[in-house]
């Protein structure tokens, strides 16, 4: 597993850092300065820019797929710091520059027709995106503990900035248990991070994997890590914090949320557990009772809230259950099985967070256009808003798992993982996610379809930002038939055997 | 040689089409209709093409990896190409009568879109080379149709479409989890390979035995087999074409195709056979035949008892393929066809009676033969196709059923069968004898429920046309059966394939 992670300690790790990986971390920063200095009011300049560090990632992918494997180490007085970069960190790295384009080309538009008098928060908005944005870079590249801790506590409070600024109560209300909640996580991670750092003298995940015994001390680190970062991840039953943090935060925000800031957590979680106690198959079995939970009481709520960004916020938590999973099938299980669970876990990743991205956008759109927060407020809404629909519905094809979207190949994958393995509770787990997931999403649909509805006060939305949801959706639609790309990316060794 | 980008063009035309056409404003009728009418024509071409490269003993193959061990594989042979045949010739029948049928409705657009999308699924079954791209196209065939049965947005058809959507997405997933279990067991299932399995019946019978009964649980949904057959007649609502074009081709027919497929070509009929699962099928048809003629019966309304006759007509289908020796096998793949082209003519003239007189019940169709002389000639030849009478094409079905009952040693099953045809005729000569022989508003007795004149005939053009052609084609394919192309030809073509090395 270590070396799927990029994190063999043969590894020769080179002093100092890259300049790409410098202008991959600075960029999003500068990017945010420049933002709040110029204030874009036109997605098209934001999506241009944007692509700056986009093209840096392409160009690192090209250097990888050349020379394998890449390490750097950056000697801060007595500490090290360990960064690398492989196939599955320049998927996510792919993935989080990808999205970010989208949500920030997404945002000028939304500012201005949601967000109607020119307030601080538009200002504040870029270079807190651009925080997260670096920071949640740093977490996919990072390779030791310190740094891991450093972009999970700067990627928290960006979140919590993020989820202040539309400044009304329900917001702050919302914003600040979060920001309670995170800071306990945090606290939770620092501590365990400092119980490994007693106990081994080191904090490099590669010197780690062959450092540590297993013991008491090892146990406790791993449930004191393990819970911050569930907590962080809104892992059943640490979830109460996402629905009214996505309800009342701004559309954009929410999308990048849900799609990349809580995997990062589940991220560092199953890194860590690969990488420190790669046999513990019980614990392991345990989180995959969590994920199951989750999945059921996650479904269930969806298909009760009232609220259109409720049903999208517990789909959520239902959804990372499906990501949960992934413990039980790595961890104990043969590596037949932990080939496939290992692929349909990342493609599972990659899915929801381009599907849920899309869904957010879009019942942003269909909220913006009916001025309704409530799922009845869509009666009518295919006759009127036929492309926002469209948007949701094909986001929501790939959540619910139906072919060909990258949903589907992943709950393929993870069900042939659950076959293989003999593990009979995981494969009915996917399939009543599946059941739960059609229920919330098509009782949305059985409203829209309403022909004899009362006109609400429409408004007008820019193009783009129907144009924006629609492209993430596809995207998620498509890459399930070209799932050998992403998958591909994930075994990369490049030249060097 | 093979020549891959034939059906990826013929699948092409109209998923192709769908954005095309959710593209165009609402207004554009004669763009919709153009297009429509094209993409259906170039499928058929591109269909008889197909056919043609196919008795030449070419092949057309296009296929890519999705993930490891898993492909995405479109092939022609001659099953698949039945159905693709059949739904591509209905496509464009039911395009244009649907044209004429949403004249002046609301929300076109999104219908033409949805029925392309619902096209497109059905032709990527027929192509489908492997058990992956056919739950592929079999779930997306659930998705496309779902709009369309909700199309009229009342509480009825959102509670019909519910109610589809319930039984369709558990089915589905019962599929894909008997699909994924056969797949870890022998890897990836080319639909035609059957040696696999062969070589694992030996030890592991049982265990095939549950496998096979798994996916027919997610096949026997959508073919409507007794009990799991309740979303059908509910999905009445429909408009008329979509009822036409899901009981003759898409939903109903793609699940008795599924299974056509689950025992020739993923088990293969010898293994079935050997397992004792023919037995099962057998049986299953046999009630569903039965019961859904008893409702039939029962039913007032002519669109319902349509529907339970769909009921049991499909499940002849699964009679003949249950019937061991090539006579059964010819049946059940004749039937396919058979079935269609009868079926949908049915529910075009209950169409036809309900847009232009406003008929719905089956006591108000009195004397209409003389009001749409045609369109009941039409109903008159489809109806006595269903009972069996030659030289109308059911005929040619229940023949080789019967045959193929000898032949495998069943002859009990006969006398379902001559049960069967006469419920048939119990519940289709009221109807005839209603429409041509009782006096009615035609001849002065009373009102039609709300008669609109819609064209220069007894009702419009884009109606009238398409019933009268697929009238004309099922008593075709009964009277030229012995001709090269015919239904029935292809149907011998399969039943050799699969019974001769």
């Amino acid at each position: 597993m270590i070396e799927r992670l990029g994190l063999m300690a043969t590894q020769p790790a080179q002093p100092g850092i890259s300049a790409v990986v410098l202008l991959l971390l600075g960029l999003p920063l500068l990017l945010g300065v420049l933002g709040a200095w110029f204030r874009p009011l036109r997605g098209g300049v934001v999506a241009s820019v944007s692509l700056l560090p986009l093209l840096a990632t392409a160009w690192l992918l090209l250097k990888v797929s050349t020379h394998g494997v890449q390490a750097w180490t950056l000697d801060v007085g007595p500490l090290a710091l360990h960064l690398r970069i492989n196939g599955l960190t320049l998927l996510l790295l792919l993935l989080t520059q990808a999205l970010t384009l989208a949500s920030a080309a997404y945002a000028p538009g939304y500012l201005r027709v949601a967000v109607k008098e020119r307030s601080a928060g538009g200002a504040w908005l870029w270079p807190l995106l651009g925080t997260m944005v670096a920071s949640l870079s740093l977490i996919w590249l990072a390779a030791d503990l310190l740094t891991l801790y450093v972009g999970l506590e700067l990627m928290g409070l960006a979140a919590v900035g993020l989820m202040l600024l539309p400044g009304h109560v329900e917001a702050l209300a919302a914003g600040m248990r979060y920001l309670l909640l995170a800071l306990v996580g945090s606290l939770a991670f620092l501590l365990g991070v400092a119980l490994l750092l007693g106990g081994w003298g080191r904090l490099d995940l590669a010197g780690l994997a062959t450092a540590v015994e297993p013991g008491p001390l090892l146990w406790v680190a791993m449930a004191l890590l393990s819970a911050g970062l569930l907590l962080k991840a809104a892992a059943f039953p640490l979830h109460t914090w996402l629905a009214p943090v996505h309800a009342s935060a701004w559309t954009p925000v929410s999308a990048l949320h849900a799609a990349l800031v809580i995997k990062a957590s589940f991220f560092i979680a199953l890194q860590l557990w690969l990488v420190l106690v790669p046999d513990a198959a019980v614990a392991a079995w345990l989180v995959g009772g969590m994920g199951t939970a989750a999945v059921v009481w996650g479904g269930l709520m969806a298909w009760r809230a009232a609220k259109i960004k409720d049903v999208v916020a517990w789909s959520t938590v239902s959804q990372l259950g499906y990501l949960l999973l992934a413990f039980p099938l790595l961890i104990g299980t043969t590596p037949a099985v932990a080939a496939i669970a290992w692929e349909g876990t990342w493609l599972q990743l990659v899915a929801h967070a381009l599907a849920k991205a899309a869904m957010f956008l879009a019942a942003g759109n269909l909220i913006l256009f009916t001025g309704e927060w409530r799922v009845e407020g869509l009666a009518g809404a295919s006759r009127r808003f036929p492309l926002a629909l469209l948007s949701f519905g094909i986001a929501a094809i790939s959540l619910v798992g139906l072919p060909p979207s990258a949903g589907f190949t992943a709950k393929w994958l993870l069900l042939h993982a659950a076959l293989a393995a003999g593990h009979w509770p995981w494969l009915l787990v996917l399939a009543v996610g599946t059941l739960l997931s059609a229920a919330y999403v098509f009782r949305l649909f059985r409203f829209s379809f309403i022909e004899d509805a009362p006109h609400f006060g429409l408004r007008r939305v820019p193009g783009g930002m129907d144009l924006i949801a629609l492209l993430l959706a596809l995207a998620a639609l498509l890459l399930g038939l070209v799932a050998q790309w992403p998958l591909g990316l994930l075994s990369m060794t490049g030249g060097a055997p | 040689m093979s020549q891959a980008w034939l059906p990826l063009a013929t699948l092409a035309t109209s998923l192709l089409v769908a954005p095309v056409i959710f593209a165009l404003p609402e207004r554009a009728w004669w763009a919709r209709a153009v297009l429509n009418l094209a993409a259906a024509l170039a499928k058929l071409a591109l269909v008889v093409v197909m056919v043609v490269g196919l008795y030449q003993g070419r092949d057309f193959v296009f296929g890519f990896t999705v993930v490891e061990g898993v492909s995405f594989l479109l092939k022609v042979d001659a099953l698949g190409m039945m159905f693709a045949g059949l739904s591509s010739l209905l496509w464009l029948a039911t395009t244009v009568y649907a044209i004429g049928y949403l004249e002046e409705s609301s929300n076109r657009k999104r219908f033409f879109g949805f029925f392309s999308l619902c096209v497109a699924s059905t032709i990527g079954i027929s192509l489908a080379g492997n058990l992956f791209t056919f739950l592929l196209f079999y779930e997306m065939l659930t998705l496309s149709t779902y709009p369309l049965v909700v199309h009229r947005g009342n509480p009825k058809a959102l509670a019909a479409g519910t109610l589809y959507l319930r039984y369709t997405l558990t089915a589905g997933l019962v599929l894909l989890l008997g699909v994924v279990a056969l797949h870890v067991l022998v890897g990836e299932v080319v639909f035609g390979e059957r040696e696999v399995l062969t070589a694992l019946a030996a030890e592991q019978s049982p265990l095939l035995i549950g496998l096979f009964l798994v996916l027919l649980l997610g096949l026997s949904v959508k073919a409507a087999l007794v009990p799991l057959h309740g979303w059908l007649p509910r999905a009445m609502v429909a408009p008329a074409p979509v009822s036409a074009l899901l009981h003759a081709v898409a939903v109903v027919k793609a699940g008795a195709f599924g299974i056509v497929r689950l025992v020739y070509d993923v088990y293969g009929i010898q293994l079935t056979f050997e397992l004792g699962l023919l037995g099962v099928l057998t049986g299953l048809a046999c009630v569903t035949i039965l019961y859904g003629s008893l409702r039939a019966l029962a039913q007032q309304e002519l669109k319902p008892r349509l529907a339970f006759s769909t009921v049991s007509q499909v499940s002849y289908i699964v009679l003949g393929i249950s019937l061991f020796g090539p006579f059964g096998t010819i049946a059940g793949m004749v039937h396919l066809m058979h079935q269609g082209l009868m079926k949908v003519t049915l529910f075009y003239c209950a169409g036809n009676y309900a847009e232009e007189l406003g008929i719905r019940r089956i006591d108000e169709l009195d004397g209409a033969g003389r009001r749409m002389p045609l369109t009941s000639l039409a109903f008159t030849l489809g109806a006595l196709g269903m009972i069996g009478l030659p030289p109308v094409a059911g005929f040619i079905s229940k023949w080789y059923l019967g045959l193929g009952a000898v032949q495998a040693g069943m002859p009990w099953v006969i006398a379902v069968l001559v049960a069967s045809s006469l419920l048939n005729a119990a519940y289709f000569l009221p109807i005839l004898h209603r429409l041509w022989f009782r006096p009615g508003p035609a001849h002065g007795l009373g009102q039609w429920p709300a008669e609109r004149r819609l064209g220069r005939f007894e009702t419009s053009d884009w109606l009238l046309w398409p019933t009268v052609a697929t009238a004309l084609f099922s008593l075709l394919a009964g009277l030229l059966a012995g001709l090269p192309f015919s239904p029935l030809d292809l149907a011998t073509l399969v039943a050799t394939e699969e019974y001769l090395p």
